[in-house]
């Protein structure tokens, strides 16, 4: 792997810092601390200039209409856009689009002119249902959501939690189990319109997260056509662990960018701030945590573009995604709790946005597969597949 | 958590005496109909203890309030407002419209 940045690279990430730094971080100054959205005339104005970039939709395929830029520059896109205080879980506000449910690439064509095309441009939402009350890690037991066959439809009943967007979406993936005896065999992905008789968002979930909630569905005895099974019937599980296994990697982006974002804002203050008659940074236990803050992003960010690197060639990269997750989420975690240390009193309140970087980083541990079952996944593969 | 906010509600010169804690708070009219439900953010200066009075004076009909403390200030907020939405078909008069805002079918 070439580790300096080409050109190209060096001049889109120089694009993307610019923008934070202009356009965000002004506006972030009016916004209420924890918000994690714009107004909507903001962000319509800024959607425009990211299209203008030729930045928007970053990761939706060219042929689908999305630019053609590859992972790694991707990844290095997506650690700029974190750095600011609703970075970590609206990079600028999502003002650079997204792809939203990948799996719908996949689709038929029917499926993909009434969900797919709707979503790229922006005219319906989606959400994806995959963890249930019984658990989110292990979802080839977990999934107890039921789906059987009646006709030309499916009959759906059970329910998901943790579900974020599904209150605002015009429809969602919804895996289901259609063969109780089939383990991760016997799951099916539903495209589900939220208009569906027997849907129901029961409630917020409210967590340390204070924008953006998560959602408890229920669905009663819910009525799919058979033509909205995403994929093959009993062919859920390889959707689900696809989605898994890629989002690993802007995941653990975002964590480095926010750490960035927190060791920069250390170093401007470190030499500033006086104690004792010198300043913080003439210290040598601050200078400790700001060299430990630079190894640890340093750690994250080479091994989530080494995984990157490997997803970008088409090699096998599901280890190199696990490792870095794990790294990042638990390397951000740390440089933001140092930072917050460096500021003492200020790092605690809402005038600097380290408290919410330190509530959304400690969820991060857990989000898109525990570090646990990171270690277990490296583990697996080190070890062998039998490893139980 | 109940969904719905269920704290007693005080007549309005009780604000003065609320904490300068973040949360949310509904006002209501002399009969109980909830007439705004609002919150305390991160930049509200006195947090529920600025935000209920200044609210009460752009509702000429509030007579008494309710406050429920609350970190998660947004995220209630909405789902109150989602509640409220649920149960009435409508937002309380004196809310303005809110963007992108979800649906709940709460038990």
């Amino acid at each position: 792997m070439d580790l300096a940045l080409t050109e190209e690279q060096e001049m889109i990430t120089g694009m993307v810092r610019r923008f934070v730094r202009e356009e965000i971080l002004p506006l972030e100054l009016n916004l209420d601390p924890d918000a994690d959205e714009l107004p909507e005339a903001d962000r319509r104005r800024l959607t425009e200039k990211t299209r203008a970039m030729g930045l928007y939709g970053l990761d939706i395929p060219p042929e689908f209409g999305g630019p053609e830029i590859d992972l790694i520059t991707r990844t290095l896109i997506a650690i700029e856009a974190s750095q600011h205080r609703a970075g970590l879980y609206a990079p600028c506000y999502g003002v650079f689009g997204g792809a939203g449910l990948a799996q719908l690439f996949e689709a038929t064509e029917a499926q993909q002119e009434r969900y797919l095309h709707p979503m790229l441009c922006g005219e319906k939402s989606g959400f994806f249902g995959l963890t249930e009350p019984s658990g989110g890690s292990d979802p080839a037991r977990a999934i107890q959501t039921r789906a059987v066959r009646d006709g030309d439809d499916w009959i759906i009943n059970g329910g998901k939690i943790f579900i974020s967007g599904a209150d605002r979406a015009d429809f969602g993936l919804v895996f289901a189990r259609t063969d109780p005896d089939q383990g991760r065999n016997g799951v099916t992905c539903f495209i589900v319109d939220t208009d569906t008789p027997g849907f129901h968002v029961r409630r917020v979930v409210h967590t340390l997260r204070s924008a953006r909630y998560a959602t408890e569905l229920q669905f009663e005895d819910m009525r799919v056509p058979h033509a909205n099974v995403l994929g093959a019937v009993n062919g859920g599980f390889a959707i689900a662990n696809d989605r898994l296994s890629r989002q690993r990697i802007p995941y653990a982006a975002g964590c480095i960018g926010v750490a960035i974002k927190a060791h920069e804002l250390a170093l401007e203050y470190a030499p500033q701030r006086q104690t004792f008659g010198a300043p913080l940074s003439s210290r040598q236990a601050i200078q400790w945590m700001l060299v430990d803050n630079e190894i640890d992003i340093r750690q994250a960010r080479w091994l989530t573009l080494e995984a990157a690197d490997r997803a970008q060639r088409g090699d096998a990269f599901r280890k190199e995604a696990a490792m870095a997750k794990l790294v990042a989420t638990e390397a951000g975690g740390r440089v933001v709790d140092r930072c917050m240390q460096i500021f003492g009193g200020y790092g605690v309140t809402k005038d600097f946005p380290f408290e919410r970087w330190y509530r959304e980083m400690r969820i991060r541990r857990i989000g898109e597969g525990p570090n646990e079952v990171q270690r277990h996944i490296i583990a697996r593969d080190l070890l062998g597949a039998s490893l139980r | 958590m109940p969904i719905r906010l269920d704290k007693p509600w005080l007549p309005l010169d009780a604000a003065a005496d609320l904490p300068g804690q973040l949360g949310v708070f509904e006002l209501a009219d002399e009969a109980g109909r909830v007439q705004y439900i609002g919150c305390a953010g991160g930049r509200s200066r006195f947090g529920l203890r600025s935000e209920v009075p200044a609210a009460a004076q752009r509702v000429p009909e509030a007579r008494r309030f309710r406050v429920e403390v609350t970190m998660a200030y947004l995220t209630r907020h909405r789902e109150l407002l989602m509640a409220h939405g649920a149960d009435q078909g409508a937002l309380p008069p004196h809310n303005e419209p809110i963007s992108r805002l979800g649906r709940l079918s709460p038990r």
